[in-house]
Parts: C-alpha cells; structure tokens; sequence
C-alpha cells in the first residue's frame, strides 16, 4: 500500500493504456469460450449452447481444415527460411560494395517495398503477373518464349508467387539487423586475416559468416513464433477460389467460416487452436533467444 | 591485398551489376504501375506500355480526383492518421515512463510489463474480437479505426528501451527541484527523445495509412471507408460501382488506368515520407531489436 501512495503518478500514467487493453485484447480473450460453444449471434455468449470440444473435432475431421493447417505450415515453413537465407546473403554481399554513394541507393530501393501495404502491392501484383499480357508474362513470353504462366491461378504457381514476392517485399529490411551486426565486426580480425595472406573469399568464410551466425539464430529462432503466421493480407489480396486447395491459410479460413458461413464457434475453435500453437512456439523461441544469445525484449 | 587482385576486381563488377539489379526489381513494378497510369486508354489495354507512358495523358487521374467516394475516403483515412497517431503517442510515452524504471522503484512494474507484453503473445482472435466491438457499439463508427489499436505494445517498449538510456542525474535534478513524474516526463524525457517519437510517429502513420482490414471488417458503408479499404475494394474486389463513365469517358479510360493510378496515389504519402523514414528508421529498429 505504502508502494501504491508513493507510486500513484506512475500508476495513474499507465491507466489509461490498462483500460484501452482491458478492452480491446483481454475482454476478446474471455470471448474465446465461444470456442466451445454452438455460438448463435442472436444467442449471444450467455444464451449459446455448449458443445464442449466438438468444434476441435470438426476441425481434425474435417479434410479442408487439416488442408489449412497444412498449407499454412508449409507457407509459412518457407517463408521463414527465405526471409533469413535472402537477407543473410545480401547483407555480406552489400558489404562488399565499398563506394558509399552506391550502397545507399541500392539500400534505399531495397527497404522501400516493405512500407507498402498488401493491398498496394497485390493490386501491382495482379497487374504485372495477368496471364491477359501481364509484365512479367510478357517478358517470359518474348525473352524465353515461355507460354504465359497461371502464377495467381494455379495452386503451386500461387503457393511460389506467394513465397517469392513475400521474399521481394521483406528481405531488403531484413537486411538491417544483419548489416548492424556486419559493422560491428572488429576490423583487427581482418588485418590479420590479410597479414596471413587470406584471401576475401577465406575471410568471409571464417571471419563475416561466423560474425553473423549468432544474430541468424536470434533471428530465427524468434520467427518460429510466426510457423502459423502465413501473412493474412497477402494470401487475402492475392488469392481466389481456384488455388484455395493449395492457398487458403487459417486465418483466411476463419475469415470465411466466419463471416461468409456463419459458423462463428467453429471459427473462433480454429482461431484458438492457431493462437495456442503461436504461443507456445513465441514462449520456447524466446526462451532459446535468451539461453543462447542473451536476448531480451526489454 | 585483396582489393587487388584481379578475381576480387571481376567479382566487385558482378556483385555491384547484381546487387542494382535486384534493387531495380524493388521498384521496377511501381514504375511500370505509374506508366500506365499516365497511358491511354488504347495502349494499357494492348498492354503495350513497359516503364514508360504511351501517349501521355492525365485523364485517369482526373477521373479518379473527382470521385466523391475516393475523396471521402482520403479524409478518412488522414483523420484516422492523424487522430490515430497522436493518439498511440499519448499513451505509449505515458506508459513507457513508469515501465522504463527499475523494479526496485517501482515494483508493480514488472507486472504490468507482463500484462502488455501478453497481448503480443495471445489474442482472442477474429470472432470474439468481433463481438466485442458489436457490443461496443462501434460497428459502422469512424472510431473503430483508432481506438481498437490505439495502444501499440511493439512502440511502447521500443521507447521504455529508449527512456532508459536517459541519464539518471537529469530526472534526479528535475525530482529534487520539486518536479513531480508528469512534469519530468514532459519537461526532460519528452524534450530529449524528439528523435524517437518522431521515427515511432512516422511508423505508426505509415501502419494506419496502410491499414485495410479493420475498415472492410466493420464498416458498411463505402463512404466511411479509408483509402486503403476504397482501394481494396477497387483493385482486389474489382468493385466499380463507385464510378460512372459516360460515353465519352469509356473512349478515354479503362478500368486498367484508372485502377494504376489509384495504386499509385495510395501509396504516393508512404513514397513522400519514404526518405524521412528511412533516415529514421535503421536506428529505430537497432534501438529495439539489437542489444548487447
């Protein structure tokens, strides 16, 4: 209590974030009892009936929701190699560009397609890769002669226009944190590295990639939280009917049981199962950040 | 040395050619979005416009300035900026000051720590997400846009970590001198953190321009959307029912102009604050994510 009369100015400052997250992220908590419910909006949480863990078995019933969770993995699988492998390799070849004037405008191209939103880039998206003399299709076509290919149409053409513009997008400011720790490098390393007559390619290998290694399993480590995470926008904005078998993530599938089927208990059931796993993932990752690389959030 | 040798030479060349290439691709396909924008009507349809307009003409942008509904939808979307932004600010310098003290001053710090930082690990998801702003009474209201995301948990401890390197003497001094907590956050912290509020300012803009979803979710009406929903809408939704032609206009404009040129003006305020970001931003993130 004594704490309390001494520390009100501080209590009393955090109040108004406390309430706006009461609100807004611990009240939506409480709803997912609706999980376990046959919840009718008309109903309400209240009046709905309780169906215990029917929803979760409709769900690893179900084929098209193990479909889901298997596309979603795989995406996201994939992404989250890509998203460290492409940053990694960039960040130790922009180090090797020694004109400063050049690496800044080669950095200030590469950052800026990660400030723009999903729906920007799906809408350039649909227009360059339109089998109708789409860009992108028509280069293949008059460079390779390749016949126009269905990247938005075809399951696993999407499931790689997925992964590969999602790479296009993030790796450019992926490459910060990689080439923050590049500079931290101590230049000693080098000149004796160069003194024993090591040549660039044997200095990389075991001077810059070893100098790396520790910041890519921080790296890594934390985007197992996101193994579920298959990027709700973009499949959103790029997707159609066609590729749902190899497409359609959990959170697109919530969306559309949800809002489109009305079956709000089963999404919410589906919704919780992602945010489960999430959780646990995020809460090991951090763990393993903080034993092996003393990393902390704050 | 091996900036000599000729191998190390060849291999700059192709490594610079490599790395601008990629650099390029970036930007090429908002080029190529601005060049049919500015395209007539004829070459945009016969795709033959690469990076560059055919037959130069600004009539889809005309067309698009003077749709009532995309203008509605930019105020809204620069109301919920603005609002939003101050906002977020507000609350995260207002909580990150306590939470940026030791636990030894203030024990219930690390508790309330906890309950911010749990909301980043665990949500309720779509659904009862959903029911909650039903039950506020927020569906087809302005405020839906700002108050549902108006505590930024990501931001509040990118500036706890950055109020921490604030030297102890300055805020001791301001204590002694009969100062209370409101008056050496606004008088001491608030003045040598500019730079952080600002590069936390700009992120929390350029996300609430960006932001689509929570419009299309729980908005009905096409002129209450913010830009980025309009634009979902339009390009992704294929939705025109918010634009007439006339005769004359379909010999001009195609949906294909139209649809370019309203890309690029959605993303033209992120291109604009583009260069003031990215000054920003490198130290911003390192501030946050990188420490020893």
């Amino acid at each position: 209590m004594r704490g309390l009369k001494r520390n009100w100015q501080f209590h009393l400052m955090i109040l108004p974030s406390l309430l706006f997250l009461i609100v807004f992220a611990y009240l939506p908590m409480a709803g997912i009892v609706m999980a376990f419910q046959d919840f009718k909006p008309w109903d309400g949480v209240f009046g709905s009936e309780w169906i215990g863990l029917e929803n979760f078995r409709t769900m690893f019933e179900r084929d098209d929701s193990i479909q889901v969770i298997w596309n979603t993995f795989i995406i996201a699988a994939l992404k989250i190699i890509f998203n460290l492998v492409a940053p990694f390799t960039f960040a130790i070849l922009l180090n090797e560009i020694r004109k400063a004037f050049i690496s800044r405008t080669i950095q200030t191209l590469v950052y800026l397609p990660h400030f723009l939103s999903w729906v920007i880039l799906g809408g350039i998206l649909l227009n360059i890769l339109s089998t109708d003399g789409g860009l992108v299709n028509r280069m293949l076509t008059s460079w390779f002669g390749i016949e126009p290919i269905f990247f938005l149409g075809d399951g696993n053409w999407f499931r790689f226009t997925v992964i590969a513009s999602e790479v296009w997008k993030e790796f450019g400011y992926g490459t910060i944190v990689f080439l923050a720790a590049l500079a931290n490098i101590n230049p000693s390393l080098y000149e004796a590295a160069e003194v024993d007559g090591a040549t660039r390619w044997k200095q990389t290998l075991h001077i810059t990639i070893p100098s790396l290694i520790p910041m890519a399993i921080v790296v890594g480590t934390l985007s197992l939280g996101n193994i579920l995470n298959a990027g709700f926008d973009q499949i959103f904005n790029l997707y159609n009917p066609l590729v749902y078998e190899k497409g359609d993530i959990l959170d697109t599938f919530v969306y559309r049981t949800a809002i489109e089927d009305g079956k709000f208990g089963f999404a919410t059931a589906v919704g919780l199962f992602k945010s489960i796993v999430s959780m646990a993932l995020i809460v090991i990752s951090y763990r393993i950040a903080y034993k092996v690389a003393n990393y902390r959030v704050f | 040395m091996y900036h000599k040798t000729t191998s190390y030479r060849v291999f700059n060349v192709f490594n610079t050619v490599f790395l601008l290439v990629l650099g390029l691709i970036c930007v090429l396909p908002l080029v190529h979005v601005l060049a049919v924008s500015f395209s007539a009507k004829s070459a945009a349809d016969a795709n033959l416009v690469n990076l560059w307009p055919v037959e130069f003409t600004t009539v889809a942008y005309e067309k698009t300035i003077n749709n009532p509904v995309f203008l509605s939808s930019v105020w809204v979307a620069v109301k919920r900026t603005l609002i939003g932004t101050v906002l977020t600010l507000v609350l995260a310098c207002l909580a990150a000051y306590p939470m940026s003290k030791e636990s030894s001053t203030f024990k219930a710090r690390n508790i309330y720590a906890w309950v911010f930082v749990f909301t980043m690990i665990f949500q309720g998801g779509l659904v009862p997400f959903y029911v909650v702003i039903q039950n506020l009474n927020l569906i087809n209201n302005f405020w839906v846009l700002v108050l549902p995301g108006a505590v930024n948990v990501w931001l509040t401890i990118l500036l706890l970590n950055f109020f921490r390197g604030v030297p102890k003497e300055l805020e001791e001094a301001a204590l002694i001198d009969g100062a209370g907590h409101f008056r050496t956050l606004i008088s001491i912290y608030l003045p040598v953190s500019l730079p952080a509020l600002a590069t936390l300012g700009l992120f929390s803009m350029v996300f609430h321009w960006n932001s689509w979803f929570d419009g299309l979710l729980y908005l009905q009406n096409k002129s209450d959307y913010p830009l980025a929903t309009f634009l979902q809408t339009v390009i992704v939704q294929r939705d025109m029912s918010s634009m007439t032609f006339n005769p004359k206009e379909m010999e001009l404009l195609s949906q294909k102009t139209v649809n370019a040129a309203q890309i690029f003006l959605g993303a033209l305020p992120v291109l604009v604050v583009y260069p003031f970001l990215q000054k920003f931003f490198v130290k911003g993130l390192v501030l946050g994510s990188v420490k020893e």
